[in-house]
């Protein structure tokens, strides 16, 4: 029983669009996702002339497409972007060196530069180290902290003005439930930003992010790969996944097979949600050893250095009166943070996600 | 009379992780044409589905189905159309159809 398309009723519909319910052909989807992507560029102002992006590369589906999306719209839409692509390697063996691989290719096929900095580089220890000496839980944490100051840091080294991730609306609507879920409000308000770290809040990052993908469904970005024959690594990390973030996922999932808008619902809901004058958000200031930015007088992630070296890898992780103490006597050591961790600014996780993903 | 339906299945975006890391089967499904009742006269989606799960699935079932239907996240296309167009779980599977199984659900 073949379809017809709903836009240009003429050739036969391949896909149903989560976001609309139409059935499109390959044609009009292909003009549709790269055309609403384009507009959410354009409204949300998201660059200007002369800007040097760099896209934060996983080698998984949304940082391809992301690649060749913005290839392809700077080149369409004379954006003046310079693109550079950037990659962590957080030192996963079997995980990390295929994704790599697929970043290479990438590099190749959509020919833009590559840097790929590591956790061991940055930190002078990669997460098989980390895992050899923490075990497998909580190592997450640990990777998406580092991964944030990683990115920001490359960025940096680059000289580039504003970093782009692949986060999708699925991406967002599962963080917008998580941070309401363990209502933590800060986050809540920085993770529907479609831009942080510019406007109204300049100290908020060390490089500005955005997210051209944050009214892309997940479903179209896995299509599209599919149809423009993109080739994209997807395993999962073989170290313990983010069992929270899993279960909120397969509930999103649940919820957008019963109603299809439930994912751009709960982003407008996201957006929406104000936070009352009366209510303290933290202050950011700068880390007192690595002077990263940071709500805290030390930094998430120098605290979890703190807490590798000796032999404390809870810290960081647990929030209690008894970090803190550790904490206070860390600043009292009156030590500083050795030059790997040192002159960049850090705040503790975000919106980034914390399941090995960049 | 019994009869086989030839179908190709293949699995992306990490499904194949469930299946054994394979990554396309050729599968030669029985049809019965009606008389000893032993084999289906006819296979949808759903039957496909449920015969992969069984005896195909090497691992995490969870992942691939929920409560007979398939896991939401996973991504069907036949012959390259998706199969939400196509009445999804009651599609007819013809002689050469090829079905494709994406997970969304895998790391990216
Ligand atoms: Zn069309």
């Amino acid at each position: 029983m073949p379809l017809n398309c709903a836009r240009c009723k003429a050739a036969r519909a391949i896909l149903k669009r989560p976001k609309t319910r139409d059935a499109l052909c390959k044609e009009c989807f292909f003009h549709c996702f790269e055309n609403e992507i384009h507009n959410t560029i354009v409204e949300g102002n998201l660059f200007k002339p002369g800007d040097k992006v760099a896209i934060g590369a996983s080698g998984g589906k949304d940082s391809t497409v992301l690649a060749y999306i913005m290839k392809l719209l700077n080149e369409r839409h004379n954006y003046r972007l310079n693109l550079v692509l950037l990659s962590i390697d957080e030192g996963i063996t079997g995980y990390r060196d295929d994704s790599l691989e697929t970043v290479k290719q990438n590099q190749k096929d959509y020919a833009l530069p590559l840097t790929i900095l590591s956790y061991k580089d940055l930190y002078g220890w990669s997460m098989d180290d980390i895992v050899r000496q923490i075990g497998k839980k909580n190592n997450c944490t640990f990777c998406g902290v580092f991964r944030r100051q990683a990115l920001d840091r490359g960025a940096i080294k680059l000289g580039c003005n504003l970093i782009v991730t692949g986060h999708n609306a699925d991406d967002i609507a599962e963080t917008i439930l998580m941070n309401v879920l363990r209502g933590d409000i800060a986050r809540l308000k920085r993770c529907t930003a479609i831009k942080t770290g510019s406007g109204d809040n300049p100290e908020e990052n060390v490089v500005p992010r955005c997210k051209p993908f944050k009214y892309t469904y997940e479903k179209e970005i896995v299509m599209y790969a599919y149809f423009k024959k993109l080739h994209y690594f997807s395993t999962e990390c073989i170290y313990a996944p983010n069992a929270y973030r899993g279960h909120v996922r397969s509930y999103l999932k649940d919820l957008e097979s019963i109603r299809s808008s439930a994912i751009l619902d709960i982003i407008h809901s996201g957006e929406v949600l104000a936070v009352d004058e009366g209510i303290k958000l933290p202050v950011l200031g700068a880390c007192e050893r690595c002077s990263y930015i940071s709500s805290q007088r030390i930094c998430k992630a120098c605290v979890m250095l703190e807490g590798l070296s000796k032999g404390l890898p809870k810290l960081g992780i647990v929030k209690s009166s008894k970090v803190k103490m550790i904490k206070r006597e860390a600043i009292t050591d009156g030590k500083k943070c050795d030059e790997k961790c040192c002159s960049f600014t850090c705040k503790s996780e975000t919106d980034n996600k914390t399941n090995c993903k960049s | 009379m019994s009869n086989h339906l030839n179908i190709i299945v293949e699995f992306k975006g990490g499904m194949e992780l469930l299946f054994d890391n394979v990554t396309k089967k050729e599968l030669s499904l029985p049809v019965n044409s009606g008389e000893d009742g032993s084999a289906p006269v006819e296979w949808t989606i759903k039957d496909l589905i449920n015969h992969l799960k069984e005896k195909h699935l090497k691992e995490r079932p969870e992942l691939f189905v929920n409560d007979d239907s398939i896991r939401p996240g996973v991504l069907i296309l036949v012959n390259d159309v998706d199969w939400e167009i196509l009445g999804e779980n009651e599609y007819k599977l013809a002689d050469g159809d090829k079905v494709l199984f994406i997970s969304t659900l895998h790391g990216g």
